[in-house]
């Protein structure tokens, strides 16, 4: 027999860590799909300078600063000391990916704003030009944006990839969370913001032929997706002691009805089967696929969250 | 900086799991009510009636690699002297990444004030000359030793040479500074 008993009294720790609620994972989430918005829209201006694009298009760049400023509250709800959130930017931490992000998240908003600016159709940029004319040199600032349109694409799409990145590196670099503790999650994230972005254009009045160009792409994010789960249930699977007790949470374990029917089988292969079908008999792609994969990214996010804050090296395993 | 290296040495053969070392810390510290820094592991192994028993009190492992100074993102989590490892609340944000990066669950949050805290190996003590820590003081069976690894004189690093030992999950890579006799 082995019993064990302990006075130490926790409430973090004790019978399983439990730090992080659910603004974490919707943090996550929301930083994937600006993430995805930025790389999708950026890489639009960089490819197709010249094709006309839909109003709608033009206008979802402002969906960046938005979604994370959302994500960002979310983020500042979770701090336990909430009013010394500004100390994240007296200093920078290379050992600490959270200390990356603070930084990270600060320079997408002038990115991002000034590249929706410039991606806006004319007679939008005109009326509010209009109506902020009493803020000093927004009018140059305006025409600097404007001509420096590829230059802030390019931003876009490197701290958009850095966003998605950091999101799973975050988790990733905690030795003592082996669900968490792969390099595959740096990458995961990144192509799960990517098809959650895809999904969050589709959901507006898109031109035909974006919808149709965005969920051929999407079908090869959610392909890579997929790879990179498997690649991440192997490597973990194949790991010590911790990792295999942390990943059978996934195989019998609590987490295994959520993870395969919400993020593998609802999220992943329906909207792939769905978009297979959809380009097969020339229908451009609805709005449905993009829920699913909304879903599905969400899932994703909370599922790795929870589950990892229920892997440890402690709980299964004698200390010596 | 000093050039000491502090560390713990705790004798299993002699811990009885009286607990006065989680008092003696709660009184020394003002930690806050229904939480503490340190606590008494008790494991039983064996076959009725040939059973064992480890007794160990625990804490912060004070590691020379400590991933909860990796992650802060604010520089909170640092070093200290003779390489302890000390928070300084007024710098930290309370974001929890170093109770996840703990693999010893040494950390929490102190409710009064929303920021880590956890064992400092009392150095408001050793750095002002009171030669010991709190629990180390009220410890009936005289079963924790507290001194510098650098001195090889010093009591700790006389029973680490005369004594098997070893550490809490060492497979963790945080080369931690408790070192529990056999």
């Amino acid at each position: 027999m082995q019993e064990i008993t302990t006075t130490r009294t926790n409430p973090y720790i004790d019978p399983v860590l439990h730090i992080w609620h659910g603004e974490i994972p919707l943090y996550l989430f929301l930083g994937g799909v600006v993430a995805g918005i930025m790389i999708l829209t950026g890489s639009w201006f960089l490819l197709r300078p010249t094709t006309e694009r839909s109003r709608a298009l033009s206008l979802l760049p402002w969906a960046s600063p938005v979604l994370l400023s959302v994500g960002m509250i979310f983020l500042w709800l979770d701090l336990e000391h909430p009013f010394n959130a500004w100390r994240f930017y007296l200093t920078l931490k290379f050992g600490s990916p959270m200390s990356w992000g603070a930084w990270i998240l600060l320079l997408i908003y002038p990115a991002s704003m000034l590249l929706a600016w410039a991606g806006s159709p004319a007679e939008v940029r005109q009326a509010w030009l209009g109506r902020l004319a009493k803020v000093p040199k927004l009018d140059r600032l305006s025409d600097w944006a404007s001509e420096n349109v590829k230059p802030l694409a390019l931003a876009n799409v490197v701290l958009g990839a850095a966003l998605g990145i950091y999101t799973g590196v975050l988790l990733g670099t905690m030795a003592a969370r082996p669900l968490w503790n792969s390099a595959i999650l740096g990458p995961l994230f990144l192509v799960s913001g990517l098809s959650t972005g895809a999904a969050f254009l589709l959901l507006y009045r898109l031109a035909d032929q974006e919808r149709i160009t965005l969920s051929k792409i999407d079908m090869g994010f959610i392909a890579v997706e997929l790879l990179l789960i498997a690649l991440w249930l192997i490597g973990l699977a194949s790991g010590g002691a911790a990792a295999r007790a942390a990943v059978a949470q996934f195989f019998g374990g609590p987490y295994t009805a959520a993870f395969w029917t919400l993020v593998i089988a609802l999220g992943l292969v329906t909207p792939l089967i769905a978009e297979v079908i959809e380009h097969r008999h020339k229908v451009v792609p609805g709005r449905v696929t993009a829920v699913l994969v909304l879903i599905g990214g969400f899932a994703l996010r909370w599922i790795v969250v929870f589950a990892g804050q229920h892997s440890g090296w402690v709980s299964e395993l004698t200390q010596r | 900086m000093s050039d000491k290296s502090y560390a713990m040495v705790l004798d299993t053969r002699t811990c009885v799991g009286c607990s006065a070392c989680v008092i003696g810390c709660k009184t020394e510290n003002a930690v806050a009510r229904s939480y503490a820094r340190d606590w008494v592991f008790t494991e039983t192994t064996g076959t009725y009636p040939n059973l064992h028993m480890t007794i160990r009190s625990e804490r912060c492992n004070h590691c020379e690699d400590a991933p909860c100074v990796a992650v802060c993102p604010t520089g909170s989590s640092h070093y200290g002297p003779g390489g302890t490892v000390q928070v300084n609340q007024d710098k930290c944000s309370g974001c929890k990444a170093c109770i996840a990066a703990c693999p010893y669950g040494a950390r929490f949050i102190d409710p009064n004030v929303g920021a880590i805290d956890k064992c400092t190996f009392c150095v408001h003590r050793i750095e002002h000359g009171v030669p010991t820590t709190s629990c180390q003081e009220v410890c009936p069976t005289q079963s924790i030793y507290f001194g510098d690894l650098n001195d090889p004189n010093s009591e700790v690093s006389q029973l680490l040479a005369t004594r098997e030992h070893y550490t809490l999950l060492p497979g963790a890579g945080t080369k931690p500074k408790h070192f529990y006799l056999k």
